[in-house]
């Protein structure tokens, strides 16, 4: 019973950068945009987030870890969005192929994320950029009084640090806002059909570039919590280390829905750390494989069903030329 | 309107047309293909500013620079082509880019549409996905979210262009009702029983102006015909005459249905002979390219038969083509050339140059795995050579070429092949008068060999000078065959709009 709940919790917190990377890139998906730079999004969140939090413990004399954690998301955040304002900037205004602007993305940002983590390291008196204990018990789990202490629910509901909450109310909003606002409507709009939403009056580039950069934001937050918690607020070399693709294909796996992100994420959260909690005898490579498998599985189960709801928003990956009628 | 002019280039759209619509009125705007027609309205709801011209709303001059302007001013364009978001509910489609509350109220909305409705008698399903609709019921969803939006005028482009005769029935209904509340309505056609029908005057254009205008109790089909096509001008096309040879094709009962089950092509029965080209008029959209692509194996036919005879190699060979795939076709020996309308799409692969294009056809002759490419470039050097084709080279990518080169490559690549029967589709659609010539003296030189060509047009003058006989399509049915040596362009005008009824003289 123990190791079931210490796998779930587990896959909660090993799922939650996941989570965000997938909310993001579904975001920017809605909006037409393939970015497949969500992997270098995710490092340059990361690298914002530890240095905002790493500096502002250096400039106060008693840091709070509640304001290093609102610096390290909005860092996070806003260097997100500038890595994908770079993508926006590059396929929607000058109209460059998305695939290869995207692939440009990740090579760029892991090489920014790990030069300024590096720099960060080789500056500081140990060594290491890493943050001192009063933040770093900031981003670990929570404890709500009687809450917490309800046994078993307590542990798999009310344990967790702050990001994982931020994580599941980003996912239900978006939820909510794509299926009731009007705002929610255009953005789909956008993604389906370009020509008919430009028609309508909508906006179709200030759209893309907000969906994208929003999304981007929100994949950065996730290379943060990579950072500050799975690392524990220490810059490690080339951290994030692919959880970014398998972002990507979160979003194919979630169908495009952001309420499915929250099961998919938990599933490959599960998937991504399961040899360290159930022993099945098989080479850990065969581990690591297991979450594109399920994705390929999935794949052909919705080719199966084959419910327009459930495609890929069908203007994704292509430009638009309103000359081109 | 007033005095509207809009050029596009040289070319003059519409010349000084004026035009006036009257509240509680329908207003039919008649004329053949590229008078003008969609253009004028284009401007009127804001996609084309015009050039010169003025526009007059309620008696106030107006500005309309973009469509939302024009629906600010409460007109309402129903484009040819529906502007719909295929996996949005037809309420999503209809409130997609207004204004207002963050949230959308859904329940408001849903009975804002039934209301709209039942108003003016609609049958819609707010929730209903556009992607399950038939073309009609996405027609609605264009009309109510043109009206949800408060438009007073409404233009509908060729709104029965897509409709079975039962669902222009139920659109004319409603038409009337939004007449009978004070609408003003522009409906586009050039089918002229509908015009009949449901207009109370009728506007006429021609290349680009505007003919007349008159009441419909007080006119004919054949005046608004002669009004339409105007008189015949001479073109000095060569037609050498050739002795009619054999049959080559014959086509009996073909019958094709669409995917939303709209009959394309209604019992159309014909021959073509060796050494005479079969003009084919009608239309937009009366069955032309479903008859082509019958013909040439690409188009799923539900009935009839399409009988071939030729001869490979001395044997006299006879094959019906229904059913058969191209490359079966091909493998039987079926001597048939296709020259599509839609050159780069169907007829040339656009990126790749102009030897690649014409092996095509022969990258099965090969050795092995290995095409041979050595006489797919001697095919292309003699193309360029003799069809005087203006390239950069022979590795040019065809998209590179002007649309009249392109056209020469793709002729010369088919009757390369010394087709028995060549079938050609708009062939000189967008060509200047040189290349035009070029094509029609390649037509020529087929029919002199013995080949069979057929001839879709939409220029009746062409028609008349080019062709020895010509089949009028209408609404997908054979209204006549006629000798293009005495024909006239009014009684052909006339075969193209009266579909089954009056037509068909010899």
């Amino acid at each position: 019973m123990d190791s079931v709940i210490n796998l779930l919790v587990a896959a909660v917190l090993a799922g939650t950068p996941l989570l965000l990377g997938t909310l993001g890139e579904i975001l920017t998906e809605k909006s037409g945009n393939l970015n497949l730079g969500v992997e270098g999004i995710m490092f340059m969140g990361g690298v914002a987030g530890l240095a905002g939090a790493y500096y502002y413990e250096r400039l106060v004399q008693s840091p709070s870890g509640a304001v290093a954690v609102l610096i390290a998301i909005a860092c996070a955040f806003a260097c997100g969005a500038f890595g994908s304002l770079i993508f926006s900037l590059l396929t929607v205004t000058l109209r460059a192929n998305q695939n290869v602007t995207g692939l440009a993305l990740t090579i760029f940002g892991t090489g920014f994320a790990n030069f300024f983590g590096e720099v960060m390291a080789s500056r500081s008196e140990s060594g290491y950029a890493a943050v001192g204990d009063v933040i770093k018990s900031a981003f670990l789990g929570i404890r709500i009084p009687v809450l917490s202490d309800i046994p078993v629910l307590g542990k798999l509901l009310f344990s967790y640090n702050i990001l994982v909450y931020l994580a599941v109310v980003i996912a239900l909003a978006m939820a909510w806002f794509l299926k009731h606002s009007r705002k929610g409507l255009c953005l789909r709009a956008v993604g389906e059909n370009p020509q008919t939403a430009d028609a309508a009056g909508i906006n179709v580039t200030r759209c893309k570039y907000a969906a994208t950069c929003i999304g981007g934001g929100i994949c950065g937050i996730g290379g943060m919590y990579v950072v500050m918690v799975t690392c524990g607020g220490i810059w490690v070399h080339n951290c994030v280390d692919g959880k970014g693709w398998i972002a990507v294909a979160l979003v194919i796996f979630a169908m495009w829905s952001p309420a499915r992100a929250l099961i998919g994420s938990l599933v490959f959260g599960a998937l991504s750390i399961m040899r360290l909690y159930v022993s099945l005898g098989i080479p850990t490579q065969l581990y690591d494989t297991l979450p594109y498998v399920a994705t390929v599985v999935v794949l052909i189960f919705v080719s199966f069903k084959h419910r327009r709801e459930n495609q890929p928003p069908a203007a994704l990956g292509t430009p638009y030329f309103r000359e081109e009628r | 309107m007033k005095n509207l002019t809009k050029r596009f280039g040289e070319v003059i759209a519409n010349d000084k047309v004026c035009l006036t619509v009257r509240r509680g009125e329908i207003l039919s705007l008649l004329g053949e293909n590229g008078s003008g027609k969609t253009t004028l309205m284009n401007m009127l709801s804001g996609i084309y500013f015009p050039d010169e011209g003025e526009i007059f709303i309620n008696g106030q001059p107006v500005v309309i620079r973009s469509p939302k302007d024009a629906f600010d001013l409460g007109i309402g364009m129903i484009h040819q082509h529906f502007k719909l978001v295929d996996v949005f509910s037809a309420a999503e489609n209809i409130v997609l880019g207004l204004d207002g509350k963050a949230v959308i109220d859904r329940r408001a909305l849903s009975e804002a549409i039934t209301g709209i409705s039942r108003k003016y008698g609609f049958e819609i399903e707010p929730e209903r996905k556009v992607y399950d609709m038939s073309v009609s019921e996405k027609q609605t969803v264009e009309i109510i979210k043109v009206l949800y939006r408060g438009a007073d005028i409404l233009i509908l482009d060729e709104p029965t262009a897509v409709l079975t005769p039962q669902e222009s029935e139920k659109l004319f209904a409603v038409l009337r009702n939004m007449r009978d509340d004070g609408k003003a309505i522009v409906i586009i056609t050039h089918k002229l029983n509908e015009v009949m029908e449901i207009s109370d005057r009728v506007a006429v254009l021609r290349k680009g102006s505007c003919i007349g205008t008159v009441d419909t109790a007080c006119t004919t089909p054949r005046e608004l015909t002669e009004m339409m096509v105007g008189r015949s001008v001479t073109l000095d096309i060569d037609r050498p005459s050739v002795p009619r040879g054999e049959e080559r094709l014959k086509v009996v009962d073909l019958t094709c249905l669409s995917e939303e089950g709209v009959t394309l092509l209604d019992k159309v029965s014909f021959s073509a002979y060796g050494g005479e080209i079969l003009g084919i008029a009608g239309v937009a959209g009366s069955g032309q390219k479903e008859l082509c692509e019958a013909i040439a194996g690409l188009c799923p036919v539900q009935g009839g038969a399409i009988l071939y005879a030729g001869e490979v190699g001395g044997v006299p060979l006879h094959e019906n083509l229904v059913g058969k795939s191209p490359m079966e076709i091909i493998r039987k020996g079926v001597a048939l050339a296709f020259v599509p309308e839609d050159r780069l799409g169907m007829g040339l692969v656009a990126g790749m140059d102009i030897v690649d294009n014409m092996m095509l056809k022969s990258y099965r002759t090969g050795k092995g795995p290995f095409a041979d490419r050595a006489p797919a470039r001697v095919l292309a050097a003699d193309v360029v050579e003799r069809l005087s084709v203006v390239t950069p080279g022979l590795s040019a990518p065809v998209r590179r070429l002007s649309g009249g080169n392109v056209q020469k490559v793709l002729v010369g690549r088919e009757i390369a092949s010394s087709p028995s029967v060549l079938i050609t589709a708009y062939p000189v659609r967008g060509l200047d008068i040189n290349s035009s010539y070029t094509i029609y003296h390649l037509l020529n030189e087929q029919k002199e060999k013995g080949a069979a060509v057929l001839f879709v047009g939409e220029d009746l003058d062409v028609l008349l000078e080019l062709c020895d006989r010509i089949l009028v399509l209408c609404a997908g049915r054979v209204s006549g065959i006629v000798d293009a040596r005495w024909a006239t362009k009014e009684q052909i005008g006339l075969m193209m709009t009266h579909s089954g009824k009056g037509g068909g003289k010899k």
